[in-house]
């Protein structure tokens, strides 16, 4: 009880909700000057995060790839590394999983299992070459990253014309109802709303990560590497291997989010003309979750339902989405720079200083 | 210390929120007045759903709406549009609308096809629209256009217009519709000019002005002097490349795409445009479901017949007569069925 | 004795951080023309005192009055506009610079659009002759040696107008030479009347330069004293609170057979150069062998090849007659090899990591911590708990981070775990750097008491008084290459000083 009250009354805490709270402020005035209401605006958008069964599920669904995104990224922030290639890894999950899903036949469940392992691994695999990149070669895993994502993207393009195009159209063929990880009663209980496993593996994600982290041998050759690699490489780590694996198991993570869209989602994969753009969100979501295991939970759950009840204020109070991307960003700008609220937070104490001297 | 500090946020954004409040209380009225001169039929409550595009793209999806606001001021019809941001939000979108008892929802895309499919099986009351696919659902009505016959005509422009004897296409994605444009074009350079050189360009992207100016430099610098896109706010860049060619004394053109873009790109460098009637589509199927004699499980076609495709008005500026007098010729062949357009 | 007016004045200054008072209604006054020491252990809040002064932290009480004015100081630019200058420890140039732009950097002077940098070279010059600093304005700061660098510092604060300079930690990096050289140069500036505050733990410079001296301990104010009547034995006691030993007790060494053997070994450096150019050196159970020489003559390589953590040219590396050169940290860390590094921020200590997880650093994996991959929480605290009660770990528990215990009680922690690891060899570079008084002592003591239970022990040191105090053999390293052995009995500082500057024993090398 005492650690809990503790953590939240940790300075980065305080800038965490300060940031929020400007970030909301910011996007208020701004709507007043667009000419939007903006008290009806966060309305609507409360609504159609809460407002029925329905969007409480999609928001629910809108959240649990930003889980994964978040923890991926983080895993190799806790590295001391920058792993932007989460969208490339998201794509090689989704590919990996459709063809488990779409051209082998299994009987269900175990379909899905074995999907969902080959779009983890093929998204490990993906992650792991940043890392062998890196390592072998010296590679900054910032650029490698960012080529990898275009990689992934245009390749699964070409995997898809080639054996699952679904003719005339410009997706994939579907998977086959056996591999669906669906819920179809939860579903059902929610109007529809596209609820599946991979909520139930976040959760597990979350604490596992929070485990692995904190409690294992691995997770403190990660923080050892990540915090000072020159004494882990000191206390004789194979900072290598750590590197590697680190991308290996946010890549792994990654790939999880991809096959779950394809799995849970979509059914299918679209030949899309750009990546999700989730693992950049997952930056965010690491960021403002300070890359720990519960407050990746919470960022997850403010990023998922602002971006979902985005559309909600464009439709009750006809803002543009746009402002939703922007309150979000002006959320991490202000994370990101915790020196802009300390000195907001100085201010004030100092002004109240002078006030009492003079 | 830190919780004053909360306070008076906190109290900036009540404040914020009540003033905004009272500020929006008399513009709502005001928006509210247009009240409907006639009306067709009932009036109805019209939602449509963009694929990741925008309403502002000066193309497709501004097309449609402008057909929507159309409805809008003719009858006092309720109409709203959603942009969603990723390919999971399309669904969510649509729902939006049909749960609020909207009477139509357009889908302006063919990558919605599913979705519309799936939201029209789960929904049978609700009334959906889509354009440019087919979606074979007793509830919904599918607009699709020849976009290769009147890609024809523009193509017999450029074959007869081009000085190089080089004309160039920038796509979007190479998707079934963007090859509709591309097959026509190159079928129309092909009737009237069989030597010259047709150099097709895929950006992959609807969304990336950046890469279309550069797509437009690359064949321009090949001695490419006449552009055809079709690929949406893409489309943007190489019309900003000519621009720039243009205003240093090159003599490139570009053909517009879906509205008549000379209107938003002017005539020095748009040459003319290949109109694709989304507005008309969205308008006249809106108005019919008023009217009752909504096609619906139907798909209709739109093409030259249908004057659903055609070449834009104003291109009698650049385009000198004669050669539009050959373009009404292929016209009517076209529409007799003499000639078969091609779609890839 | 200086008498002149009050130039600073500090009156009860308190700073609180969470869970520690770094200082505690401090006072001082600094006159004009006066050189006043400030000394403490480490993290006394010598530092923190400092940078109050200078303007990077706020008191929570008190004030400081610049010449009899109270004025508040919010940020380092209004000390410098204050006429207060800082050289610190750390050097802030830019290497590939020259000296004229790295003194200018931040206050251009201009002319037209450009800047006036022959102006700005003649006054650097003029300073340069009038203060003795004999700088030269073109070098470029990468190559001139670090007591230049040093003084570049000086420079830049007398060019931007300082009447008061304070020196933290100045003669930490410094030769022996180069620290003299330094001596001179301060007192040459208060003769030209500008006031010094000298923050230092290194009581022989306090007696040499400092007219008075402000003790701290603990961030309470002890004392203010006129140096010229008190001794370094009063300072010593005044500044740790107990009585001080200097020389550290040691009986005569008891030397076993050969334990480490190293023959003709060659080491490249990152640059591509031979930083280690065929040494050779044995060191047998049961002694201590002290290698001095100035930073940088391949000391750091050496230490690098015996510990894995760099690749070897050619030679061999034996301990006890096996070899290790192809080893990795860890595989030099299981043959016995223990290591205090030299810079324990890089090396020693991962600092966001508490003092249970520094315990470990180097057996988290064995049996005893790690079942399958877990991590044995109760058998690493009961560790750290050992270290922290066997060695005086002075921390608010074993969770703390250890980057916020002082530098004495960081390095206790790595003596700690590398001697818990009961090695064969110990390697301790530069162990006591940056130590107080109090510190070095215990750190010599325990160095001793390795030899003394039989152990090799490989000291590397720039200090000659720890080398002296605590080898029973020395060797001079200089270039890459022995040049000189002596015995602590035998040497004194003056040869020590002319080997480690490349002159040959008994002459100079032509």
């Amino acid at each position: 009880m005492n650690k809990l009250k503790a953590l939240f009354a940790g300075e980065s805490v305080k800038i965490s909700l300060l940031s929020i709270v400007l970030g909301l402020l910011i996007g208020a005035i701004v709507m007043i000057a667009g000419g939007y209401n903006p008290l009806l605006a966060y309305q609507s958008m409360l609504e159609k995060i809460f407002g029925n069964a329905y969007d409480m599920g999609e928001a629910l669904r809108a959240i649990v790839p930003l889980i994964f995104t978040g923890l991926a990224v983080a895993i190799a922030f806790r590295a001391g590394m920058f792993n932007i290639g989460v969208d490339g890894q998201i794509v090689m999950g989704s590919l990996g999983a459709l063809m488990v899903g779409n051209m082998i036949s299994m009987p269900p469940i175990i379909h899905a299992i074995v999907a969902i392992i080959a779009g983890t691994l093929l998204g490990g695999l993906w992650g792991a070459l940043v890392g062998v990149l890196k390592t072998k070669r010296g590679i900054n895993e910032v650029i490698s990253c960012i080529m990898l994502n275009w990689t992934a993207l245009y390749l699964s393009h070409m995997v898809i014309k080639a054996f699952m195009a679904e003719e005339g159209t410009s997706r994939s063929q579907s998977i086959q109802e056996s591999a669906s990880i669906q819920i179809n009663w939860l579903s059902g209980l929610l109007d529809g709303a596209r609820i599946h496993w991979g909520f139930a593996l976040a959760v597990v994600a979350l604490i596992a990560y929070h485990f692995y982290m904190n409690r294992t041998k691995w997770g403190y050759e990660i923080r050892a590497v990540g915090n000072n690699n020159h004494a882990a490489k000191y206390a004789g780590m194979n900072v290598s291997q750590v590197v590697i694996r680190t991308f290996f198991l946010s890549g792994m993570l990654g790939g999880m989010v991809g096959t779950f869209e394809v799995l849970g989602v979509f059914k299918y994969m679209a030949i899309a003309s750009a990546t999700s753009g989730l693992g950049f969100d997952g930056i965010a979501v690491a960021l403002l979750g300070m890359n720990g295991a519960l407050g990746i939970l919470l960022a997850a759950a403010l990023f998922g339902s602002l971006m979902y009840g985005a559309q909600g204020m464009s439709f009750g109070a006809n803002v543009p989405g746009e402002v939703i991307k922007m309150v979000i960003s002006i959320i991490i700008f202000f994370a990101a720079a915790p020196g802009m609220i300390r000195w907001l937070l100085n201010k004030t104490k100092r002004s109240k200083q002078a006030n009492r001297e003079g | 210390m830190k919780k004053s500090m909360l306070l008076v946020l906190s109290a900036i954004l009540l404040f914020s929120f009540a003033l905004a409040g009272c500020g929006s209380k008399s513009g709502e009225s005001s928006s509210s007045g247009s009240a409907p001169e006639e009306s067709g039929g009932k009036k109805l409550k019209v939602g449509m759903v963009t694929d990741m595009g925008s309403v502002n793209d000066k193309s497709f999806n501004q097309s449609a709406w402008e057909g929507l606001q159309k409805l809008k001021e003719d009858f006092g019809y309720e109409v709203k549009f959603l942009e969603p941001k990723n390919d999971a939000e399309v669904i969510p979108s649509l729902n939006q609308f049909v749960k609020n008892k909207y009477d139509l929802t357009w889908a302006t895309a063919e990558t919605l096809d599913a979705a519309v499919k799936q939201i029209a099986s789960e929904n049978p009351d609700a009334k959906l629209g889509i354009i440019d696919a087919g979606v074979e659902v007793p509830n919904v009505a599918s607009v699709l256009f020849k976009e290769n016959e009147g890609a024809f005509l523009v193509g017999v422009i450029a074959g007869l217009m081009t000085k190089s004897n080089k004309i160039g296409f920038v796509g979007g994605m190479e998707i079934p519709v963007i090859k509709r444009f591309e097959a026509g074009f190159r079928e129309g350079i092909k009737a009237v000019n069989p030597d010259a050189s047709f150099k097709p360009l895929y950006t992959g992207q609807f969304v990336r002005v950046d890469m279309g100016k550069s797509a437009a430099s690359t064949l321009y610098n090949e001695g490419v002097d006449i552009i055809f896109h079709a690929s949406g706010l893409t489309g943007n860049g190489v019309f900003n490349e000519a621009k720039e060619r243009v205003a240093r004394g090159e003599r490139v053109w570009v053909i517009g795409v879906d509205k008549d873009q000379s209107l938003e790109f002017g005539d020095e460098i748009t040459l003319t445009s290949m109109i694709k009637k989304v507005d008309e589509a969205v308008y006249q199927i809106s108005k019919d479901l008023a009217d009752g004699n909504f096609p619906d499980g139907k798909i209709t076609y739109m093409g030259l017949k249908e004057k659903g495709v055609d070449v834009a008005p104003t291109s009698s500026k650049n385009v000198p007569q004669d050669i539009l007098d050959k373009v009404e010729q292929y016209r009517e062949q076209i529409i007799e069925g003499k000639i078969q357009v091609p779609t890839t | 004795m200086h008498n002149g007016e009050i130039v600073l004045e500090l009156k009860g200054i308190t700073k609180r951080f969470p869970g520690i008072v770094a200082n505690d209604q401090i006072s001082l006054q600094l006159r004009k023309g006066e050189i006043h020491a400030l000394l403490g252990e480490n993290g006394a809040g010598k530092s923190t005192l400092m940078n109050i002064v200078f303007g990077l932290y706020q008191p929570d009480e008190g004030i400081i009055e610049l010449n009899g004015q109270p004025i508040v100081m919010d940020g380092p630019n209004k000390a410098i506009e204050c006429g207060i200058g800082m050289v610190h420890q750390h050097f802030k140039l830019v290497p590939p610079f020259t000296v004229t732009e790295n003194i200018i950097l931040g206050m251009e002077p201009k002319r037209g659009f450009g800047t006036d940098l022959k102006g700005a070279a003649s006054r650097i010059a003029e300073l340069s002759k009038q203060y003795g600093l004999n700088v030269n304005p073109e070098a470029k700061i990468e190559s001139i040696s670090i007591g230049m660098q040093q003084r570049v510092e000086i420079m830049k604060t007398l060019y931007r107008g300082a009447e008061i300079i304070i020196f933290d930690e100045p003669t930490a990096v410094l030769t022996p030479q180069e620290i003299t050289e330094l001596l001179q140069i301060m007192k040459r500036l208060v003769d030209e009347g500008k006031s010094i505050l000298l923050i230092t733990h290194k009581l022989k410079e306090i007696m040499d330069v400092a007219d008075r001296c402000t003790i701290i301990r603990r961030g309470k104010m002890i004392e203010t004293v006129t140096v010229a009547d008190t001794n370094q034995e009063t300072l010593a006691e005044k500044m740790v609170g107990h009585r001080v030993q200097f020389k550290t007790d040691k009986r005569p060494a008891n030397p076993q057979d050969s334990l480490l053997d190293i023959a003709n070994l060659v080491v490249t450096a990152e640059n591509g150069q031979r930083a280690v150019d065929g040494i050779s050196l044995s060191i047998r159970a049961g002694e201590v062998v002290g290698i001095a020489g100035v930073d940088g003559n391949g000391q750091t390589e050496l230490i690098e090849a015996i510990t894995g953590m760099r690749p070897i040219e050619s030679g061999t590396i034996r301990l006890e007659g096996r070899d290790v050169k192809h080893g990795s940290p860890r595989t030099a860390s299981e043959a016995g090899i223990s290591y205090i590094p030299q810079d324990r921020h890089k090396h020693g200590l991962v600092l966001d990591f508490d003092v249970s997880e520094n315990a470990v650093l180097k057996s988290y994996y064995e049996e005893r911590f790690n079942h399958k991959g877990l991590l044995d929480r109760q058998a690493i605290e009961e560790v750290a708990e050992r270290h922290v009660e066997q060695f005086d770990i002075r921390t608010p528990g074993i969770h703390t981070p250890v980057r916020s215990m002082s530098g004495g009680n960081q390095q206790k922690l790595i003596i700690a775990r590398e001697i818990a690891k009961e090695p064969k060899l110990l390697i301790a570079a530069q162990p006591t750097r940056g130590l107080d008084v109090g510190a070095i002592e215990f750190v010599h003591k325990q160095l001793i008491a390795e030899r003394d239970k039989g152990k090799a022990v490989l000291l590397v040191s720039f200090e000659l008084d720890e080398i002296i105090n605590v080898s029973d053999r020395i060797l001079v390293m200089f270039n890459g290459r022995f040049v000189g052995e002596t015995t602590p009995e035998t040497t004194s500082d003056q040869e020590l000083g002319l080997l480690m500057a490349g002159k040959h024993q008994g002459g100079d090398r032509g």
